[in-house]
């Protein structure tokens, strides 16, 4: 199977693990990732925060880029995955003479892509090293289902296909309320303490619910998990689901993609065993 | 105090973000939802309350919309359909100045938009570098938050999660075509 893929800024640099990972990944289930060629940023908050154009139009130019190809386009970011999908359906509604688009493609965030029936069961025939007794906490953010009308999304409140996948690792999926909550990615940079609050909340219910880690499926959230929790000694590592399934798909990769992270994720792997 | 409410302001925030805000009947479902009221200086049903009555001054310069993360649960709940979080796009938009608490949000998507511009893609080091400069820089020198940025920064560098080159994609001048239309 071949889809387009568009990585994201952030893929290029402070998230190369989960890039790194999705490649080993997908190659590993015999899908074949065709980077869009010359793609451009989506323009995230700051170009819709500034100006209506901006946001429509970057987006689109690699909406028409993926469109002559006519593969499915598949995002890694979720910031990115909800630009491509809003100004797509601008797109479709109202027609930009600059960016003739025509939509024969569906624009997948890879999450959902890798958590539909088919590649799941790909994925359960092929693991190796099940997650046994590993307890995680799925955390999805904001702009991967919200808002619904734009992503699609059919349980925006209590998404599931994170849990799906993890539960198929053989993983132990914790419970919890705040698979949705927002941890501030936007307001990092500019007002910290705002970004902070909110991951500690975020926090503090994985691990009252019972997790050792958390899983992302997003290179802002998770950053923004890691960095925030600053020099604390009881922090809590963030995966992303793509570092998981490469563990336990028996990649060769995996130790690399962990070494990359600001919070060391390995302690909870090697009391299993898995590492 | 009695307050004579003026349409024309709320007409103009419905024109210009096609969201009817008139339509908001004071539920508190957004601001109930809301992860970052606690740093608002009006919550989100308040101010749009404000845009009903047509409080320009006071909702333009609310921090209300600056600090809004864009989590679009506000939107997602709105019994009323009201795209919330598109209406605070439009009111970031539209105030020019942002007030004391979020001078440095704009700065931000400033030094964002820059980097785009110039190569297409956000280079994550010079667009950092861009903010940096734009912010006080010497308030961060004397209260040692650089420090503890630098510090961050070295983690980062020697972990490989810092590009030290940028990359230009192909096909810049589309994207240059992009900015020359900004605002139309």
């Amino acid at each position: 199977m071949k889809v387009s893929y568009y990585p994201g800024c952030s893929l290029l640099g402070t998230a190369r693990e989960y890039d790194e990972s999705n490649r080993a990944v997908c190659g590993a289930l015999g899908i074949e990732l065709e980077e869009l060629e010359g793609w451009n940023c989506c323009g995230a908050t700051s170009a819709h925060s500034t100006d209506d154009y901006l946001a429509l139009a970057l987006p689109a130019r690699n909406l028409v880029i993926a469109d002559g190809k006519g593969l499915d386009l598949i995002v890694p970011c979720s910031a990115c995955f909800l630009r491509l999908k809003a100004s797509e359906k601008k797109l479709l509604e109202m027609p930009l003479a600059d960016f003739p688009y025509r939509g024969s493609l569906k624009v997948k965030h890879l999450l959902n892509f890798l958590a539909e029936d088919e590649n799941i069961q790909k994925i359960q025939e092929r693991v190796k090293k099940p997650l046994a007794g590993l307890k995680v906490a799925c955390y999805y953010g904001c702009l991967i289902v919200r808002p619904p009308k734009v992503t699609g999304a059919t349980e925006p409140e209590d998404p599931k296909e994170m849990d799906r996948l993890m539960a198929a690792l053989g993983a132990e999926v914790i419970e919890w309320s705040f698979k949705t909550e927002c941890c501030g990615g936007s307001l990092v940079l500019a007002r910290p303490d705002i970004a902070t609050k909110l991951v500690e909340r975020i926090l503090k219910m994985a691990k009252e619910a019972g997790a050792e880690a958390l899983v992302s499926c997003c290179p802002m959230c998770q950053s923004n998990l890691e960095t925030c929790q600053g020099e604390s000694s009881h922090r809590t590592p963030v995966f992303y689901f793509t570092e998981l399934l490469g563990l336990a798909l028996g990649l060769s990769g995996v130790k690399g993609w962990l070494k990359r992270h600001l919070i060391d994720p390995r302690q909870p792997l090697r009391e299993k065993g898995l590492i | 105090m009695s307050i004579a409410p003026q349409t024309s302001f709320l007409y103009h925030i419905e024109e210009k973000s096609g969201e009817k805000v008139s339509l908001c009947y004071q539920c508190n479902k957004c601001s109930s939802g809301c992860p970052v009221t606690f740093a608002m200086d009006f919550p989100p049903h308040v101010l749009l309350r404000m845009v009903q009555l047509g409080l320009k001054e006071k909702v333009l310069g609310s921090l209300t919309p600056w600090v809004c993360a864009s989590c679009e649960t506000c939107t997602t709940r709105c019994p009323n359909g009201i795209d919330i979080a598109r209406v605070m796009d439009t009111l970031r938009q539209m105030a020019r100045v942002a007030p004391a608490g979020a001078e440095d949000i704009p700065k931000f998507h400033e030094a964002f938009l820059n980097s785009i511009k110039a190569r297409g893609r956000v280079y994550e080091v010079g667009m950092l570098l861009e903010y940096m400069f734009k912010t006080d820089v010497w308030a961060k020198i004397k209260s040692r938050e650089i420090i503890k940025e630098t510090k961050l920064g070295w983690e980062m560098f020697r972990r490989g999660k810092m590009r030290l080159f940028p990359h230009t994609i192909r096909g810049l001048e589309d994207i240059k075509k992009i900015f020359e239309h900004k605002g139309k």
